[in-house]
């Protein structure tokens, strides 16, 4: 057989295959590297610090985890938390990320490895990223060959998309739920293939870590199910998927049952109804099966198949009866919110006010994935031509989570592996093609129509031409494209030549190369900031760090007696428990609407009707984000319009939101502001002594770029008591109550007037006596 | 595995009788033995099932962990069942009787772990 370019033939298939699978674990490795190494750029431009807000929750319960053991940090009230209600930490947190820690912690030091706990949080989602890149080839293997495993692990390993949310220091539990995702998904697809109770028990056990890791298990909970669903109606039942879903639901159900923040809901919610229903009509469909064995009269058939029907309309029909009496509890909100995106917003604002829930702008598809979103549909489409067990599980997850992935931004995080796979099998598949060297006898009468088509227009070549002796499935899209017409002999399609193959084959090293620089642009641009620490540039281009957060959060540290309660806005709940370590009303497991309905009250009423509140729920200090000066735009004015949506979610009488706006609907801080805006207990706080800043000329503030007023508001109730150097943050003391039970505001009229009006009443007086 | 007592129609009796005969007639005795054993856990399913709806579902974990007990025991011998008949044999490649009993031991010991530390 002629080949393109010379091959080595006097090597033995065993030293072929031995030295292939030492380059798969070299190239293993390296990837894992990779993935480590690019997601340090956090720690190397910033500090090994953990960022955010969530993950400061989590890394305070792994401290209390380390120090005090897993049966104290199981039955942990944080009283400090939701002051005065307190925090069941230990029933209402998923433990997976935290106990991860522990071990981890407790294994190094049992090795006399003196690391501290903190580093460990910081350097979690690199390391599990390295496994979710292992756990990526092993699935993609399955899918088509090692080759393409090997492809998807270096695409997961650099993808923004999931670099965003592991980056070190991003202690998260996406950090390893990621990881866990794509093991249970290739423990499922082995069970499946193989018909093992072993993997079924596998993929078990790591849905159980999965549940006590992440809310999201809900989405293998469902997708499973689907799977399976799907292969029985499409005829493909076999006593393989019997085998491999029945272990895997019985075990899988009842382990996650045991995290007390899922409890009973395995068995009492809609989401999880579709794993139990596939679970029945598995069994009815195995009874079927095996009494069709036995038996093949016609007329038992019939019986069998009235026999099924009925049970199943009786299952759907007990289902929608228990679902109105009250036993299953009908699907949650968020779960409505993903099929209408405009229902959180109605409903619970609580849950549209985050910006990750917000819908997803089609730029970001690019940004996070790159030339991936382009490849990933070629790959559904290879997989609909083999259309294997296993194909349809990537298609209908293609499907899914691309849906999911529309309608929120922070669910691109399940989108992107199931690209990442499907765009390796689309690559692979073109890489086999045109690197294998093998061509067709009859060179001669057929290579100068296909060599010139293929150099002008690659592209155009990829999808036509294809070697038909390499078994790949690009061969099937090009004799699908081009129907061979009866009588005369089939043409054959071919790769002809070494310049077709270079010409593809730079091509896609190009797109390769260019990803890599994508990938390590965004990361170290768009996806390492701690937010925590700000940087910015100085004049001669060197960095610049703002450290407004932690010199605000160690000002209350320092100076504030530990029970002083801090009331800020629910975002900065967890890092004032982390990093300040003081009780704090809302924070970042928004479980009560009400309270934080009642802090959005406070803050977005005038000074009078605050007050009371404020002191009714003993706080101390009130602490509010402000980058008016700076131009940082995250900060407590931007966010204020939550605030009043959630209050007036719950006082709808006494907080509407139009009267925020200007007349003519424009939402302005300046002299042009509504009256409720400007006495707005946030807007007093946000620009009280601003406009001295500027020394009488025009105060501007730079987030809203509008020029706020020159004479600035007045505080009666509260005493700035600390604003950090760049203002980001701005803490006020609540004052107490007047001693001599006069209102504060009368005493403080008093005492200003006391000074100003001295002269006037008392000559007045004079001249009366 | 037995047959279920199909809906009551005037075909059904012959119809059931036929398949009791070509089960007794097809059926290995260890496989029948198996067979026992799903109706031995069947039983014991149904009664915890009538217990919770008739008298009481208190004691909820402990329901719970029961019935998944048999139901899992059930689902994980039934599938014991098939990975060794004979007639599946096209269907496991790779899974030998023997390897499929020592995957059955392993998901009951996993299922009974998690049954017991539900019991509460």
């Amino acid at each position: 057989m002629p080949t393109a370019f010379p091959l080595p033939s006097d090597l033995s298939p065993a030293t072929v295959s031995n030295t292939a699978s030492l380059l798969r674990i070299v190239a293993l490795s390296l990837i894992s590297g990779a993935a480590i190494a690019s997601r340090l750029f956090a720690v190397i431009n910033f500090e090994s610090i953990i960022h955010e807000f969530d993950p400061w929750f989590n890394y305070r319960a792994t401290r209390v985890l380390a120090a005090k053991g897993f049966y104290e940090f199981w039955n942990w009230f944080d009283p400090t938390a939701w002051y005065p209600l307190g925090r069941v930490v230990g029933g209402t947190v998923y433990p997976g990320l935290m106990a991860t820690s522990g071990v981890i912690y407790s294994f190094l030091h049992a090795l006399n490895l003196p690391v501290d706990i903190r580093n460990i949080c910081v350097m979690l989602a690199p390391g599990f990223s390295a496994l979710t890149a292992w756990a990526t080839y092993m699935f993609t293997k399955e899918m088509k060959d090692e080759s393409a495993g090997l492809l998807a692990a270096a695409f997961i390993g650099i993808v923004p998309g999931y670099i965003s949310r592991s980056v070190a220091g991003s202690y998260d539990n996406e950090a390893i739920a990621i990881f866990l995702l794509m093991f249970t998904f290739y423990c499922w697809i082995k069970a499946l293939k193989l018909g093992s109770a072993l993997f079924g028990t596998l993929a078990a056990v790591f849905y159980f870590y999965m549940v006590a890791a992440w809310g999201g298990y809900v989405f293998i909970t469902n997708m499973i199910p689907l799977h399976g669903l799907v292969l029985i109606l499409m005829g493909r039942y076999t006593s393989r998927l019997y085998v491999a879903y029945s272990s895997w639901y019985v075990i899988g159900t009842l382990s996650s049952m045991q995290v007390p923040f899922v409890g009973f809901q395995p068995v009492s919610t809609s989401e999880h109804m579709a794993a139990l229903g596939v679970f029945g009509l598995l069994q009815i469909v195995a009874f079927t099966q095996l009494v069709r064995s036995h038996v093949s009269s016609k007329q038992f058939q019939d019986l069998l198949f009235v026999f099924a029907v009925t049970t199943g309309i009786l299952g759907g029909v007990a289902f929608v009866g228990l679902t109105y009496t009250g036993s299953i509890a009908p699907w949650t909100g968020r779960f409505y919110s993903l099929w209408d995106t405009g229902y959180a917003k109605k409903h619970i604002p609580i849950i549209a006010s985050v910006s990750e829930h917000q819908p997803t702008a089609w730029p970001s598809f690019f940004m996070d994935l790159q030339f991936l979103i382009f490849l990933f549909p070629a790959g559904v489409i290879l997989c609909f031509h083999q259309l294997r067990d296993e194909h349809v599980f990537v298609i209908i997850y293609a499907v899914m989570a691309s849906y999911f992935a529309g309608v929120m931004v922070r669910l691109m995080l399940t989108l992107t592996p199931v690209v990442c796979v499907a765009s390796a099998v689309a690559f692979s598949s073109l890489l086999d093609t045109y690197v294998d060297a093998a061509e067709p006898e009859h060179a001669e009468e057929s290579s100068e129509a296909a060599a010139p088509s293929a150099s002008k227009k690659a592209k155009k070549a990829a999808a036509q031409a294809a070697a038909p002796d390499t078994g790949s499935t690009l061969t099937d899209i090009a004799a699908a494209a081009t129907p061979t017409k009866k009588g005369e002999k089939p043409k054959t399609k071919a790769i002809y030549g070494l310049d077709t193959r270079l010409a593809i084959i730079m091509n896609a090293f190009g797109m390769l190369a260019f990803f890599v620089f994508h990938c390590t642009w965004a990361t170290s641009n768009a996806y390492s900031s701690p937010s925590v620490v700000l940087a910015s540039t100085n004049a001669d281009g060197s960095q610049h760090i703002i450290d407004d957060f932690r010199e605000a959060y160690y000002w209350l540290r320092q100076n504030t007696p530990e029970t002083a309660v801090v009331m800020s806005w629910w975002d900065y709940g967890y890092q004032i428990a982390g990093m300040a370590d003081r009780p704090t009303l809302v924070d970042n497991n928004t479980w009560n609407n009400t309270h934080i309905a009642t802090v959005g009250k406070a803050m977005s009423s005038s000074e009078e009707v605050a007050y009371p509140i404020l002191r009714k729920h003993d706080v101390d200090y009130v602490l509010v984000i402000f980058g008016g000066l700076l131009g940082y735009s995250g900060d407590d004015i931007n966010k204020f319009l939550w605030m009043v949506r959630i209050a007036q979610g719950v006082w709808p009488e006494e907080i509407q939101e139009p009267n925020y706006f200007t007349p003519q609907g424009e939402y302005r801080v300046d002299d042009m502001a509504s009256p409720a805006m400007k006495n707005s207990l946030m807007y007093k706080m946000s620009y009280y002594r601003f406009s001295e800043l500027f020394g009488g000329g025009a105060a501007t503030d730079r987030v809203r770029n509008q020029q706020v007023p020159k004479v600035g508001p007045t505080l009666d109730y509260l005493d700035e008591a600390y604003t950090t150097e760049n203002w980001i943050v701005r803490i006020y003391e609540v004052r107490k109550e007047d001693l001599l039970g006069r209102d504060l505001k009368s005493a403080n009229a008093f005492a200003l007037g006391k000074k100003r009006k001295r002269s006037k009443p008392v000559s007045r007086r004079r001249a009366i006596v | 595995m037995p047959p279920k007592p199909a809906p009551a129609t005037p075909v059904s009796t012959s119809a059931v009788q036929t398949l009791w005969r070509a089960y007794n007639d097809n059926t290995s005795d260890r496989l029948k033995f198996v067979d026992s054993f799903l109706v031995f856990l069947m039983l014991s399913g149904v009664i915890q099932f009538a217990y919770c709806v008739l008298v009481t579902t208190f004691p909820y974990n402990a329901f719970l962990s029961g019935f998944s007990s048999t139901v899992g025991q059930f689902v994980l011998t039934a599938s014991l069942r098939s990975q060794v008949n004979p007639e599946n044999k096209n269907e496991f490649k790779d899974v030998s009787p023997e390897r499929a009993f020592a995957d059955f031991a392993l998901g009951s010991i996993v299922l009974h772990f998690f049954v017991f530390n539900f019991l509460g």
